[in-house]
């Protein structure tokens, strides 16, 4: 008798450990191309992460005597103009090219979150200001919006990110709009307001995590190509600059020695595809669990 | 549907000045004495002030955005490059054929690979055929861009020396910067065109085709193809307007002197009249390919026509 009640406990607990992130996470991580994604991802992460313990030279270590050297045991991806170690500059730098993408897409998010709850909320003239100003906003071409943003900021990291964020914020503002549209004649939310829950706890605890999946599946999509659209602002030389370590950057550099000393500019393109090709592969995994459409 | 496309056509309007105010303002805050920069450190503090003047530097932020305004939307002048001092407008005319020639390739290469692919994976799914698509396609999308065009001038001009690597004169210029620049486009249709027949390969009406015994080939051409296109034109013709925009790096690794590399020289040169020029027609050209999109979205599909037509939207 004892047994058996300890047992449905444990079998209850079990169950309540599976929670819903957990299940998620699974769901997430279902097809053998996401699992590849997330092994690879994890990786790079670890790498970014502990990038001075693993790598073999300083990132702004210089050698003048062993300057371009070729690929060799002491320097496995070779030396650039100053001889520094490229292989040490690249782990180095995957902090740089993976907080861009990342920072980029949750503030462009969370942006386009808050104007779009708004508007949908509150619709009326709040909806119109807010929406036709996106349409505005929105009809410049993202790219366009980069170049001249970053132009006008300046180059460096944190410029970068500003300039790259405010590009985005009309997509998902609009989309979040038509989320809260459809969800705001339910019964949920006319239960929340009866009980006389302030207009800020309706939106943020029950509105927005009834909306929050198609906007999660859009922001994994865009971390990819910011983080190339970031090296296409650098190889512009308006992006992150050398000597910064960022990978976009040292593409950049490899271009004036393009002729000369090709494997420069072949590691940082390899390593920004592969980590762009991981992202994009958690990200289909992301879409596949949380889109409703396909959920099915 | 006349009420919408008036409608729209107002509103593009709308968006062309809200774009310039957008541009002109970006502009204006941004640091550096533009004067400075088109005399050089040299010059004196009364030659600055005096070219200052001249370009109508001295006034406030409202005075200058009047001017701008007056000139571009009343006088419908683009205004005169600073340093190159001709005509921006003109520039445009120039170039503007090798942009729009160069994508206008690109996309339709772009089309026709890319969307026959995604097609061939879909009526294949889960079979080889659609995991090399996948697979490709995602590789290609995950590239840079730019890197991969700088990865073929390198095998196709530098090592073989089949193509130019750089600069303008026959087709064989434009070759590599076309289907270089196709790539990640091709992939990009390839996926959308597959998930779109997905959608559409299990439908009711499909069934229903294939219990009346029609051709599996009829099914496609006539059943899904006409359901499944509806998100593609959506996408090409928005894309186009985005592509052309952002030919700025295939026009600059390519030393294509089109819209683009005009743009990051006015951009390098603190050329503002330029700038402002490129970035207004760039938006424009992209806002008038989603609007052509739309309108033909409600021409080709039915549905959307009867809702314009009946006035429930519009």
């Amino acid at each position: 008798m004892n047994n058996t009640v300890s047992s449905t406990s444990t079998v209850k607990k079990k169950y309540k450990k599976k929670s819903q992130g957990w299940q998620t996470f699974k769901r997430v991580f279902k097809t053998p191309s996401a699992k590849l994604g997330g092994v690879l991802l994890a990786i790079i992460i670890f790498i970014a992460i502990f990038a001075p313990l693993l790598a073999p030279y300083g990132p702004y270590q210089m050698d003048l005597l062993n300057t371009f050297a070729s690929p060799s045991l002491q320097h496995w991806f070779g030396t650039d103009a100053m001889g520094r170690d490229i292989l040490s500059r690249m782990m180095y730098g995957a902090k740089y090219s993976l907080s861009l993408g990342l920072l980029t897409a949750f503030i462009g998010t969370v942006l386009g979150l808050v104007l779009g709850s708004l508007a949908g909320y509150f619709g009326g003239i709040t909806e119109t200001i807010i929406m036709r100003f996106c349409d505005i906003w929105g009809a410049i071409p993202g790219m366009l919006l980069n170049i001249v943003i970053s132009a006008s900021l300046g180059s460096g990291f944190f410029n970068t990110i500003l300039a790259m964020s405010v590009g985005t914020f009309p997509g998902g503002a609009r989309m979040t709009r038509g989320q809260i549209l459809a969800e705001r004649s339910k019964e949920y939310l006319e239960a929340a307001e009866s009980i006389n829950a302030s207009k800020a706890s309706i939106m943020f605890k029950h509105l927005l995590p009834n909306v929050i999946s198609p906007t999660i599946v859009q922001t994994t999509m865009a971390i990819g190509g910011n983080i190339t659209a970031a090296a296409g602002l650098s190889y512009l030389g308006l992006g992150v600059q050398p000597p910064t370590p960022e990978w976009g950057a040292m593409l950049s550099d490899g271009t004036t020695y393009i002729n000369s000393h090709p494997y420069m500019l072949l590691w940082p393109g390899i390593v920004i595809g592969v980590t762009v090709l991981a992202i994009n592969l958690v990200g289909d995994g992301v879409r596949d669990a949380l889109d409703p459409k396909l959920r099915s | 549907m006349w009420k919408y496309v008036v409608k729209r056509i107002l509103w593009l309007f709308v968006t062309m000045l809200g774009v310039a105010f957008v541009m002109f303002t970006i502009l204006y805050f941004t640091p550096g004495d533009p004067a400075e920069l088109l005399l050089g450190a040299t010059a004196t503090e009364a030659e600055k002030a005096l070219k200052r003047e001249m370009l109508g530097l001295n006034k406030t932020y409202v005075g200058q955005l009047a001017d701008y305004f007056y000139q571009t939307f009343i006088q419908f002048d683009l205004g005169t490059s600073w340093v190159y001092e001709t005509p921006v407008a003109t520039q445009l005319i120039e170039r503007l054929p090798r942009t729009i020639g160069m994508n206008l390739a690109s996309i339709i290469i772009t089309t026709v690979i890319g969307i026959p692919m995604g097609i061939m994976a879909a009526r294949n799914q889960g079979k080889w055929q659609d995991y090399g698509v996948i697979g490709a396609s995602i590789v290609f999308i995950s590239m840079p861009n730019f890197w991969v065009s700088l990865m073929c001038v390198l095998l196709f001009s530098v090592q073989l020396g089949w193509l130019p690597s750089s600069g303008i004169g026959g087709i064989q210029y434009y070759i590599l910067p076309v289907l270089t620049g196709s790539l990640a486009s091709i992939a990009g249709n390839a996926r959308q065109a597959r998930s779109a027949m997905l959608e559409v390969i299990r439908a009711d009406f499909v069934t229903t085709a294939r219990a009346k015994g029609q051709s599996e080939d009829k099914i496609v051409t006539k059943h899904m193809l006409p359901n499944a296109m509806m998100p593609l034109i959506t996408m090409l013709g928005g894309r186009f307007g985005m592509i052309v925009a952002g030919s700025s790096i295939t026009e600059r690794i390519f030393s294509i002197p089109g819209v683009g590399l005009y743009m990051l020289t006015g951009i390098g040169n603190r050329d503002y009249p330029i700038v402002r020029g490129c970035t207004l027609f760039f938006a424009t050209f992209a806002a008038v390919c989603v609007l052509l999109t739309d309108l033909c979205y409600a021409w080709i599909d039915p549905r959307i026509k009867a809702q314009y037509q009946s006035g429930k939207r519009g």
